[in-house]
């Protein structure tokens, strides 16, 4: 039983935090930031790069840091707090986890170097959270594959040189096997994207698959076989999210509670009334219900055991998504009129914490998902 | 980091496992099970059983009986015998009185006590409550006058829990009404509850059961030596009686325990054509709650994790005050999971919960059906003693958010 971080993971944690600060510390830098195309201003990314937190969950040999999900958890930690518009969880996360559990090398490189941004496409119109639920065929024409149609909601896809797209090789649309992971460069002929900013500031996209023609060294993993690599991936991808709104959620409990000492009605500071005061410690027992949860993602996205993993992870995310939206509304509302302009911080962790409910399965699918399977969380 | 016991700590946790399942008596473990009210007669038996074992007061300094334990093991072996279920060792002679005496007592007074504090020869009860001092514990006007080497007591107590039971009561009374401030002006004092003038009353709770009582003292007659520590310090003793009690305060394992038992009954009960527990909304309603107590099971850890670092006996964690909210409303919501499973057979109620006047007559319905609806009625205790939730919120929004 061990909650202390190591003294590498002491040091990671004070690197990554001064260069979020100073890149984020000034608010108004990261408006400017979202002006650039695709969201984001790739000078910080290099930086991301330079500081080596691309490489950080590839293993030396693939050309990274040989980071754990402890060191993922710490670095998207300071993301949330930051309030970061980078791509970092869609590619370095989430596709990044794809390269890895599907051996797939080649790219990590050029992630780890920050020269490739990889998104993964997976998400179609009829699919919602379900992993499983993938049309879009890619059809066997010689040594290539044939794509045809559309993924949604691409984290990460305006920017995106190349894609990770879920395909259906075999069997219909629900089924488990049949799906393929295929690495496809984002200029080959016949995709056409559309990019767009996310409600929380970040940036996503619609991708258009038009007889796109992908080699067949280009399967990640093995042939129908990609769900259990996608499922895993989604799983990195959540204990890392869960980091990333603690830290936002911490950021923006701290936040409320400063503003409540400061902000004066009636000629007092509004914060000397207990029925804000209350809320304030109940905003803070939901983080550190949270920020437990966190912990515990992260240290069981390495389980062995897939029933288990994906249980620990379920639970994980119910929990942020029941702290994240009473945190969000409470902080909010005790701002008051300030809390609901765009021009005040607030409003925007609120935006965030909205959006990370509703990436990779809601609360209640979460919940469906452990309720059907009937283990034990708490034994 | 890492969230596993260490090897010593596995252990450890599978001999308090070993010897409670050799020696817990099973009428006490079925009595808890189904969530009867548990006599004198089990928590003496057990606890001697624990004191034999040298398990009955390990917190305590080594000399009266302590084990050096750290705060993980201490948590490890509580959280073994909520589990179990098993009596907890009488919190009114080890985490209350017994840490106060072996701390400031006299040498007299810890020969006299201590020993048999430890193996319940001696049953405690705590009398610090009065009807005008709740929340605002030190508003008591219990009053205590000395004459000679006398102190004459005079006042009123309430929610003197398992007073029925009690040989002694650890008193809080006025010394000094002049007092600036009304924290000084307490003294800690000891009772014999068989001492002229000291008339306890039962309350009876929402549930039926008598567990909690009023003390009246009328002109009580008390031996000076009988005072603890100094005159007029009682408030100081009282603070740290208080952070005594603070491990264990979420009693996860009792919620765990009920959770599993829980999981038992709704395999059994019918509804419709399925079990209970394949029905999708029961199934949410409890994986709900098992998600929160997991979360709390961490947060619980991260505390004596601190805790350990700090050393024992430190600071008074505020984050314990987390641990009693999230706590008590976990412990609450189990028992109204518990009303679920029964369905209509919470309603009978059966005037016989007290162990000690029991009938023959057979239950209505299923037998452990009768114990739902008082466990839930008693259980909104949970969130009102030990501070109520309300003042755990105070207290956070001071000590840890500054305000």
């Amino acid at each position: 039983m061990d909650f202390d971080f190591s003294d590498d993971q002491k040091l990671l944690k004070e690197s990554v935090g001064k260069l979020m600060a100073s890149r984020y510390g000034d608010f108004e830098k990261r408006k400017g930031y979202q002006t650039h195309t695709n969201g984001f201003d790739p000078a910080v990314w290099a930086e991301y790069a330079e500081a080596g937190i691309l490489s950080l969950p590839f293993s030396e040999e693939q050309g990274g840091f040989g980071g754990g999900p402890v060191e993922t958890m710490i670095v998207m930690e300071e993301m949330g707090t930051a309030l970061a518009v980078e791509p970092y969880l869609a590619c370095v996360v989430l596709a990044g986890a794809v390269l890895k559990y599907g051996k797939a090398d080649d790219k990590i490189p050029e992630i780890a170097t920050g020269e490739a941004i990889v998104a993964l496409a997976n998400i179609e119109r009829s699919s919602r959270y379900d992993l499983n639920d993938v049309s879009l065929p890619a059809k066997l024409d010689g040594t290539a594959y044939v794509l045809e149609g559309e993924k949604s909601v691409v984290l990460g896809g305006g920017a995106a040189d190349y894609f990770i797209v879920a395909t259906r090789t075999s069997g219909n649309r629900r089924d488990v096997d049949g799906i393929t992971l295929l690495l496809v460069d984002a200029k080959s002929p016949g995709i056409s994207r559309r990019g767009y900013p996310t409600q929380d500031g970040q940036h996503a996209a619609e991708v258009s698959f038009g007889s796109v023609r992908v080699p067949v060294a280009n399967v990640i993993g093995e042939v129908g076989k990609g769900l259990p690599i996608l499922a895993r991936a989604v799983d990195e991808a959540i204990a890392g999210l869960c980091a990333e709104a603690v830290g936002a959620m911490d950021a923006l409990v701290k936040m409320t509670v400063e503003y409540l000492k400061t902000r004066k009605q009636f000629g007092v500071a509004i914060g000397s009334f207990q029925a804000l005061q209350h809320r304030s410690v109940d905003m803070l027992v939901m983080l550190e219900q949270a920020r437990s949860m966190a912990i515990y993602a992260a240290l069981s996205v390495d389980d062995a055991d897939e029933v288990a993993r994906g249980n620990a992870i379920s639970a994980a995310k119910v929990q942020i998504g029941r702290s994240a939206k009473f945190i969000g509304q409470q902080s909010v509302q005790l701002h008051g009129g300030i809390g609901v302009t765009m021009e005040y911080k607030a409003g925007h962790y609120f935006k965030r914490l909205t959006m990370i409910e509703q990436m990779f399965g809601d609360s209640d699918y979460h919940m469906r998902k452990l309720a059907a399977s009937g283990a034990a969380i708490a034994a | 980091m890492d969230l596993n016991l260490s090897a010593e700590e596995l252990a450890f946790r599978d001999e308090v496992r070993a010897f409670i399942a050799a020696e817990l008596s099973p009428e006490t473990r079925e009595k808890l099970v189904l969530g009867r009210e548990i006599g004198k007669h089990d928590f003496v038996e057990w606890q001697r059983k624990l004191n034999a074992k040298g398990w009955a007061v390990p917190h305590w300094p080594v000399e009266w009986g302590g084990q050096n334990w750290g705060p993980m093991q201490e948590y490890i072996f509580l959280d073994e015998l909520q589990q179990a279920p098993a009596p907890s060792p009488l919190q009114f002679n080890c985490s209350m009185v017994g840490p106060v005496i072996a701390t400031f007592g006299s040498e007299e007074q810890k020969k006299k006590f201590l020993p048999a504090t430890a193996n319940l020869d001696i049953w405690w009860c705590q009398g610090f409550s009065e009807p005008g001092a709740g929340s605002d514990l030190a508003g008591l006007k219990t009053t205590a006058r000395r004459e000679g080497d006398f102190y004459i007591i005079n006042g009123q107590k309430t929610w003197t829990t398992l007073a029925q039971y009690a040989d002694w009561i650890f008193v809080l009374a006025r010394t000094n009404p002049q007092a600036e401030k009304k924290q000084q002006g307490i003294s800690f004092i000891l009772v014999d509850m068989k001492t002229p003038g000291v008339t306890v009353r039962p309350i009876q709770l929402i549930d039926g059961g008598r567990e909690v009582n009023e003390v009246w003292f009328d002109e009580v007659k008390v031996p000076a030596e009988n005072l603890v520590g100094q005159e007029n310090r009682g408030w100081d003793y009282a603070k740290f009686l208080l952070t005594n009690e603070r491990m264990g305060i979420a009693r996860i394992g009792v919620s765990k325990q009920r959770i599993r038992r829980i999981k038992e009954l709704a395999k059994s009960e019918r509804y419709g054509d399925t079990q209970l527990l394949d029905q999708p909304w029961f199934r949410e309603k409890l994986v709900s709650v098992e998600i929160e107590l997991k979360a709390l099971e961490i947060t619980q850890l991260r505390v004596l994790a601190e805790a350990r670092k700090r050393g024992k006996h430190g600071e008074a964690d505020p984050n314990s005050s987390i641990l009693k909210i999230k706590g008590s409303e976990l412990q609450q919501v189990t028992t109204e999971l518990m009303m679920d499973v029964m369905g209509p057979f919470v309603l009978p109620f059966a005037a016989s919960m007290d162990d000690e006047d029991r009938t023959n007559e057979p239950p209505i319905g299923p037998d452990y059906a009768a114990s739902a609806g008082p466990t839930y009625f008693n259980s909104r205790k949970i969130s009102i003693y030990g501070g109520s939730n309300e003042i755990q919120r105070n207290i956070i929004a001071k000590a840890i958010l500054g305000f």
